[in-house]
């Protein structure tokens, strides 16, 4: 037994990262127990932005010491392996740019020691979504992350929007959730076990006819589940309207954050549970295909058509999801499926930087209170220069331009699709990353090139939220040289789940 | 080390710059602009690089190699270098770069802070476009010369700047797009012969012969569909006509400026870029394509000299001429022959001197009578005779005046060409000719009614002598292109150590070491 404990020890050093969210989030709760009416903000945005760190710092600590070994806990449940840290990294490094944004955001608004606990708790399931290696797990990993998201999209309580948001955003997340139950006790039913790595053993021996069916809908469910926390069509509705309605540093934490964590367990469940050899009565591949397709021209086509900054950035992460997706629908067996899935990862944590980024200055624009539309955009940079120096290094990054990381992971993806066979989703990505050159340069031409349409005065800089869009900035700069730091980690972390 | 080091200045210039406040900063990005241009002099003169840097036996000056990361099966590495092609671009580049700041003083009068902050992030993608000997690294310099251009246009630019930064960004966007298609159509096809994305790398591979099947394509319609593709990226950028429309849009409503580092640097990274890729990588196909390449260039030659002669717009004249002298540097590098090649590299330093020294006399002119209109003044000589000189220095050198660097860059552009192997390269080299006569027809039009006669001004601005730092680059700029004019070999030997590699490897060998030193010897430039 002596052996078993000291792996359960060490074990739970593995889950510091995870353990350090936790536990910032109920240390946040106790500190607004003992002084429940006193809202001291810096304490509170304080201790969220050093739990963050904490988790990342544990991150990179765990990475070290396990070299990206995978560490299995609880019966294999969990596993902290090299995917998992990389995905804890981009989530702690997203809560910490969000907490450190909303010190201002949030400054006339109740309930901020729940806030900041509900962000954390968030981010606490979201690093377990990383680390479920059984469906049992995963389900409850993304319930932990989904309910404190629901509660923080409905946050700003006296706006119409936030609320209805967060209904609406609730509404679709819990039939999805339901949706995704249902897909894995169908699995359970066929394969009698919740552990990934045991699907995958039960389905290699083949399952009988007419199981075969009852499987194959239980793991499009699943990937209706997988498309509800991506933001991928057809489960996207949700997107807009919550980004929209939410705080800015809260659709900066979905869209960027959330997302990841929802494409963590779509790489690990379907790589570890159903491998591309097993018959499972679908193909997820050409599954993900078509959804990647899609999505792509669907985000991209529906942001070029908004006039409303925020809202497009909503509509522009969904076709970022589709870029992403590319990296499940190229496992075609055809080319490096290590690389193919590392591309997806570091385009997640490039896109973590700069959407993040982006949102956190539309949040900086909300505080001025300045408006969301294009035309309230007019002439920003006369009266913010460097904010506005880092919305469009953030916007050209998205679109692909060489002045940030965004350009590489791009281009990785795209080499991801030709190595994979799929010269149409290459295609789509050439062509969409085109188009989104379009609408985003509207941002960057109202902020630099239009004259104010309405004379207005800035009066305040808020230190945290341009600390965190600069903080943002510099790392999507940063990411195009430094790329490499990232990308041996991503495609040797990938290449283990093979 | 050095080549970073001017990248770095101008970066850490422009953060400098656009931190300062407006009142300096015109000043202060002059003062941090001369980094750039001492050092980059100091380069040019300790350069040592021999032969092309992409093909064997190159050896590139102030070579930086640093492993950056892999992609798949290929290392990818922050590489520059230069070779007698590239460094006097970069002194172009840095130069130029320092009479523009200059020449910004008077005209820019709001933001200037964020103005010259732009110029030097622009300064530091052109250094990068020049040096760098890594198709990643190269092409996200390209890239990025587009954003700082895409601002000073759209910002500070005229009437229509926003139409004319929208169609700039546009179409050079596009266009690099495809380029890049047709540069991966290349990688595609060399598959495992190539470890790395580096430029020497895929050339030498590709001289090889080792351009395999993509996709059930053979070898030869790889290189024929990537030469096709990237060629037509280039030329977007250069422009050919009929890909030119956004030039003259750009010129007109960028500020002073800015068009003379559009005109002056931004156009030869098309052709620098035909030169590396098109010309240098994929020889057979530029020899096939020789007479359908030579009647592009020749089309532009005289279709954009034909446009200047109908425009009553100063800066449009200017504007268009561009087009015209670019056909001429295309037309040396179809040419083929060391001369051809050469002097088409030589036309691209003579062109970016001549053309930005007009450009800055047509703002110099704008600046005080505040009309670009041929019609709207006349005799401008009496009052303002600097500038009026300095102007009429600059078209003659344009016409191809002798002891200017336009009579040389096209004196060895018509050499090379007239000798060049193609079918029917006397006939595309005479009609090519023919434009030096439209040009001096225009130029001399111009001239003879705005600073010719009695004096007048359609507005009512007084008309005196520009300051003297409005001066300044112009009087700079014509002792260049005199000295350049006088003294070719102060660039053309470099140049032609860079080139004549690239004629060893044509199979078909038009040029040979004899007709070299033939020409030499007649031509007496030694």
């Amino acid at each position: 037994m002596i052996p078993l404990q000291t792996t359960e020890l060490s074990g739970l050093v593995a889950l510091a990262p995870t353990l350090a969210f936790g536990l910032t989030a109920l240390g946040l709760l106790v500190v607004d127990s003992i002084e429940p009416e006193a809202s001291n903000r810096g304490l509170l945005a304080g201790l969220s932005v050093v739990g963050s760190l904490l988790a990342l710092l544990a991150t990179g600590f765990v990475l070290f010491a396990t070299g990206g070994e995978p560490v299995r806990l609880f019966g294999g449940q969990l596993i902290v392996d090299g995917m998992s840290l990389f995905f804890t990294f981009i989530f702690a490094s997203v809560t910490a740019l969000v907490s450190l944004a909303s010190y201002d955001y949030l400054r006339d608004t109740p309930y901020q020691a729940e806030f900041y606990a509900l962000v954390l708790l968030a981010a606490t399931g979201m690093s377990l979504m990383a680390t479920s290696n059984s469906f049992a797990t995963v389900f409850v990993s993304l319930e932990l992350s989904s309910l404190p998201s629901y509660a923080l999209v409905a946050y700003l309580k006296r706006n119409r929007g936030s609320v209805e948001a967060g209904i609406k955003y609730f509404l679709i997340g819990a039939l999805s959730s339901a949706v995704l139950a249902y897909g894995i006790s169908l699995v359970y039913g066929v394969t009698g076990s919740l552990l990934l790595p045991e699907v995958a053993s039960a389905l290699s021996g083949g399952v009988g006819d007419g199981l075969l069916g009852v499987l194959g809908i239980g793991v499009l469910m699943i990937v209706g589940g997988v498309a509800f926390k991506t933001a991928s069509v057809p489960f996207h509705f949700w997107a807009p309207e919550a980004y929209e309605g939410a705080p800015a540093p809260i659709s900066a934490f979905l869209s960027s954050a959330s997302k990841a964590a929802g494409f963590v367990v779509a790489f690990r469940v379907f790589v570890t549970a159903f491998p591309l050899e097993a018959n499972i009565g679908v193909d997820w591949v050409l599954a993900f295909q078509v959804l990647a397709f899609v999505t792509m021209f669907i985000g991209n086509f529906a942001a070029a058509t908004q006039e409303n900054v925020k809202r497009m950035l909503a509509y522009s992460s969904i076709g970022h999801a589709g870029y992403v997706l590319i990296a499940l629908g190229a496992l075609t067996g055809a080319g490096d499926s290590g690389f193919i899935l590392g591309a997806g990862m570091l385009h997640l944590v490039v896109y973590g930087f700069m959407n993040t980024g982006a949102f956190l200055f539309v949040a900086l624009v909300e505080y001025w209170g300045v408006g969301r539309t294009f035309e309230d955009y007019n002439g920003l940079a006369t009266q913010a220069p460097v904010a506005c120096v880092a919305m469009t290094v953030f916007l050209f990054s998205l679109a692909g331009l060489p002045i940030g990381g965004g350009f590489l992971s791009k281009f990785f993806l795209l080499m991801a699709a030709v190595d994979g066979g799929v010269l149409l989703l290459a295609a789509a990505l050439v062509i969409n990353s085109a188009l989104s050159l379009y609408y985003y340069s509207r941002v960057v031409r109202a902020m630099w090139i239009e004259d104010p349409s309405t004379p207005f005065d800035i009066e305040s800089y808020p230190t945290g939220l341009y600390a965190a869009v600069v903080a943002a900035a510099v790392v999507t700069v940063a990411l195009l040289p430094a790329l490499g730091l990232f990308s041996d980690v991503a495609f040797e972390a990938a290449a283990t789940l093979f | 080390m050095l080549i970073e080091v001017l990248i770095a200045a101008c970066l850490l210039g422009a953060a400098i710059t656009f931190l300062a406040p407006d009142r300096v900063a015109g000043r202060l990005a002059f003062a941090i602009s001369l980094v750039p241009v001492v050092v980059s002099v100091y380069m040019y003169s300790v350069f040592d690089g021999t032969g092309n840097v992409l093909l064997q036996g190159g050896q590139p000056a102030f070579e930086t190699t640093v492993e950056w990361f892999t992609l798949g099966a290929y290392q990818l590495s922050y590489h520059t270098g230069l070779d007698g092609i590239s460094m006097p671009l970069i002194a172009l580049s840095t130069i130029l770069t320092t009479l523009a700041i200059l020449s910004a003083w008077t005209p820019i009068d709001e933001r200037q802070s964020q103005f010259y902050g732009l110029m030097f992030v622009m300064e530091a993608s052109l250094i990068g476009v020049f040096s760098a000997l890594d198709f990643f690294v190269w092409f996200v310099f390209w890239e990025a010369v587009l954003i700082p251009m895409y601002f000073l246009i759209g910002v500070w630019g005229g009437p229509r700047r926003k139409y004319a930064a929208i169609k700039f960004f546009v179409y050079t966007n596009v266009a690099s797009l495809v380029m890049f298609v047709g540069f991966f159509t290349l990688v595609f096809g060399l598959g495992d012969s190539i470890a790395s994305l580096g430029l020497p790398e895929i050339a030498q591979a590709l001289n090889r012969g080792a351009l395999g099947s993509v996709y059930g394509l053979s070898g030869d319609a790889v290189a024929l569909i990537a030469f096709v593709l990237m060629f037509f990226g280039f030329a977007v950028k250069v422009p050919v006509v009929p890909l030119h429309t956004w030039l003259p849009d750009a010129h007109v409503e960028a500020p002073t400026p800015v068009s003379v580092m559009l005109a002056g640097v931004l156009l030869k990274m098309g052709t620098y870029a035909m030169l590396r890729f098109n010309f240098t990588m994929l020889p057979e196909v530029a020899t096939a394509l020789a007479p359908y390449l030579a009647a592009i260039a020749v089309i532009s030659v005289i279709y954009g000299a034909l446009l200047a002669l109908a425009q009553q717009d100063l800066k449009r004249i200017v504007a268009y001429s561009s087009v015209s002298s670019m056909g001429y540097v295309i037309l040396g590098l179809v040419a083929y022959t060391v001369y051809g090649l050469g002097g088409a590299t030589f036309q691209m330093i003579s062109h970016g001197l001549i053309s930005g020294l007009l450009f800055l006399c047509v703002g110099v002119i704008y600046n005080t009578t505040h009309t670009r209109m041929v019609g709207d003044m006349s005799g401008l000589a009496d009052r303002m005779p600097v500038t009026v000189g300095a102007l009429v220095a600059g078209s003659f050198a344009y016409m191809g005046l002798p002891l200017m660097a336009g009579f040389a860059a096209e004196f060895f552009i018509f050499v090379g060409t007239f000798d060049a192997g193609f079918a029917g390269a006397p006939v595309f080299t005479a009609l090519a000719m023919f434009g030096i006569v439209i040009v001096a027809g225009y130029l001399l039009f111009a001239l003879q009614r705005t600073v010719f006669g009695g004096f007048f001004s359609a507005t009512d601005y007084p008309v005196r002598e520009a300051g003297v730092h409005d001066l300044v680059p112009l009087v700079v700029l014509v002792v260049l292109i005199v000295v350049l004019g006088t003294a070719p070999d102060i660039a053309f030997a470099m140049i032609r150590d860079a080139v004549g590699p690239i004629l060893d490897l044509d199979a078909a060998g038009y040029a040979s070491v004899e007709t070299l030193n033939a020409l030499s010897a007649l031509g007496g430039v030694q």
